[in-house]
């Protein structure tokens, strides 16, 4: 199971992209973070401390349960249906910049739903994307607008991205799928 | 607040139906209740619906009537983008004499996905899964079980009181009549609270004690101590049945009083399941006072609904292949 992403390469990446989300938006006005549940949130809210640390302004910060959106919800073969979770979003999104953030940008359905999702609460001026990882793999026209680290993959194989705030270590690795 | 045993350890329904509270288990409520809290937060948003069961119809079949269940059950369904088709008694066939069996054969000409259903017998929709290929979900049965009533009792009490292992609960009034009554006993003993029931003599089922709750006459000790106090209708076609003397003398002895509320612990919630007879098992001043939860449950039942439909719909996905 070979690492690809230690926890120093991680913070180094996620510094980065809060550079280049300064840069591209001019700032951070009228900018929001919605994290894509379960670790888009804590990705996300890292992503909100290193603005503050760059340019001290808070960006409010929201959480997102793409569930209820899942074009495969009820095609499923066999197993349970997935858990709800709450979704967070305590600020309007209207005419905001929404940076939506992920962990893993794969086929892009997770995207899709979340697209869906977030167009129910408002009308965002623009809605950019946020992954640590790009796996590639696409089966929709989706694309990311900041990416942490483009990873080539096989579909026989699976990313696992772990992250202090749920795993207790931050790091990024391969797996193959039999 | 919560503790790790009050969260869901499993993530689907044994059955695919919800026919009664006796059919869950602890894990499963749990289930429930937490999706529920899900389901909440949609009610909040400016675009009340997700896509979840676009496509999927549901039938709410309602052979009693029922204002609060059954709007309840429509606003769930809307919410999830099912289709909805409401029947009501007086305007359908079945006043023509057709019988329910034959009734519920036509509606699944037509491909429902689930049925929504209240009927006067108890025992009607267990028929019905039995006989049936739809889904079906009991919205009251008779004098049997009303489990979505005390599905959204249960998440009422959990949101004030972040659990529900150790409370006190009161239970006062018409006992001999109240599917609302059991499906509360069955769920809150199996969640570990500590049930009292009180109500008249006349009203009070013989089996009760078998149930594990403890049986009293006296409101005020009922009350004395309880973290939830719920009050249940009585029901005013009761009246011929010489079960009560009057109306009037009900309320000096069972009627819930700011006076009588002060036995109770001081963050105590009021719960009535509608409708209310004010002034018979309640007093104005108590329904509409600081303790009373009674339109929050209300407004919890949409949420609690949505989540027993979600759970019931995966299921369909999984025996249909």
């Amino acid at each position: 199971m070979p690492s690809v992403m230690d926890a120093d390469r991680m913070g180094r990446a996620l510094t980065r992209i809060a550079h280049e989300i300064l840069e591209r938006n001019r700032g951070t006005n009228e900018l929001a973070l919605v994290g894509i549940r379960t670790r888009g949130v804590p990705l996300a809210r890292r992503i909100a401390r290193s603005l503050r640390e760059i340019n001290g302004d808070d960006v409010p910060t929201g959480a997102l349960d793409i569930t209820l959106y899942r074009d495969d919800l009820m095609r499923q073969p066999v197993g349970p249906q997935p858990v709800v979770r709450r979704t967070e979003i305590p600020f309007s999104i209207d005419d905001r910049r929404i940076l939506l953030v992920d962990d893993v940008l794969y086929t892009g359905r997770t995207i899709r739903a979340a697209l869906d999702a977030l167009i129910d609460f408002g009308r965002p001026r623009a809605i950019q994307l946020v992954v640590l990882v790009d796996r590639g793999h696409r089966e929709l026209p989706i694309k990311a607008d900041y990416v942490g680290k483009n990873l080539p993959t096989s579909p026989h194989q699976s990313v696992q991205v772990r992250l202090q705030e749920i795993d207790g270590q931050d790091d990024v690795a391969i797996e193959e799928e039999l | 607040m919560r503790t790790s045993a009050d969260i869901a350890q499993t993530s689907r329904l044994r059955s695919r139906h919800l026919l009664g509270i006796a059919d869950l288990e602890a894990e499963e409520i749990r289930l429930i209740l937490d999706t529920a809290e899900a389901m909440k937060e949609i009610g909040t948003r400016p675009i009340k619906k997700v896509p979840t069961l676009r496509g999927r119809t549901v039938v709410n079949l309602f052979f009693e009537p029922s204002t609060r269940t059954r709007t309840s059950f429509e606003v769930a369904e809307k919410r999830l983008s099912a289709d909805t088709l409401s029947i009501a008694v007086a305007t359908s066939s079945v006043t023509k004499g057709e019988t329910l069996l034959d009734t519920v054969r036509n509606l699944e000409a037509m491909a429902p996905d689930m049925i929504v259903m209240r009927h006067s017998s108890s025992g009607a929709p267990h028929l019905l899964a039995r006989l049936c290929r739809s889904a079906i979900i009991n919205a009251g049965d008779g004098m049997h079980e009303h489990p979505t009533q005390a599905l959204l009792d249960a998440f009422t009490i959990r949101e004030h009181k972040g659990r529900l292992n150790g409370l006190k609960v009161a239970i006062v009034g018409d006992l001999q009549h109240s599917r609302v009554l059991r499906s509360n006993v069955l769920l809150l003993n199996r969640m570990g609270a500590e049930v009292w029931a009180c109500g008249p003599a006349t009203l009070l089922p013989a089996e009760l004690a078998r149930f594990g709750v403890r049986v009293t006459t006296s409101i005020d000790e009922a009350v004395d101590g309880a973290d939830v106090v719920m009050m249940l209708r009585i029901q005013q076609e009761r009246m011929s049945g010489h079960y009560i003397p009057s109306t009037r003398e009900y309320f000096t002895l069972f009627g819930l009083t700011p006076e009588r509320l002060r036995r109770a612990r001081p963050d105590v919630i009021i719960m009535h399941p509608g409708p209310m007879n004010r002034g018979v098992e309640i007093d104005s001043d108590v329904a509409d006072g600081p303790y009373s939860v009674i339109l929050e449950q209300v407004a919890n039942g949409v949420a609690v609904r949505m989540a027993v439909l979600y759970l019931l719909a995966g299921h369909e996905a999984d025996t249909e292949r």
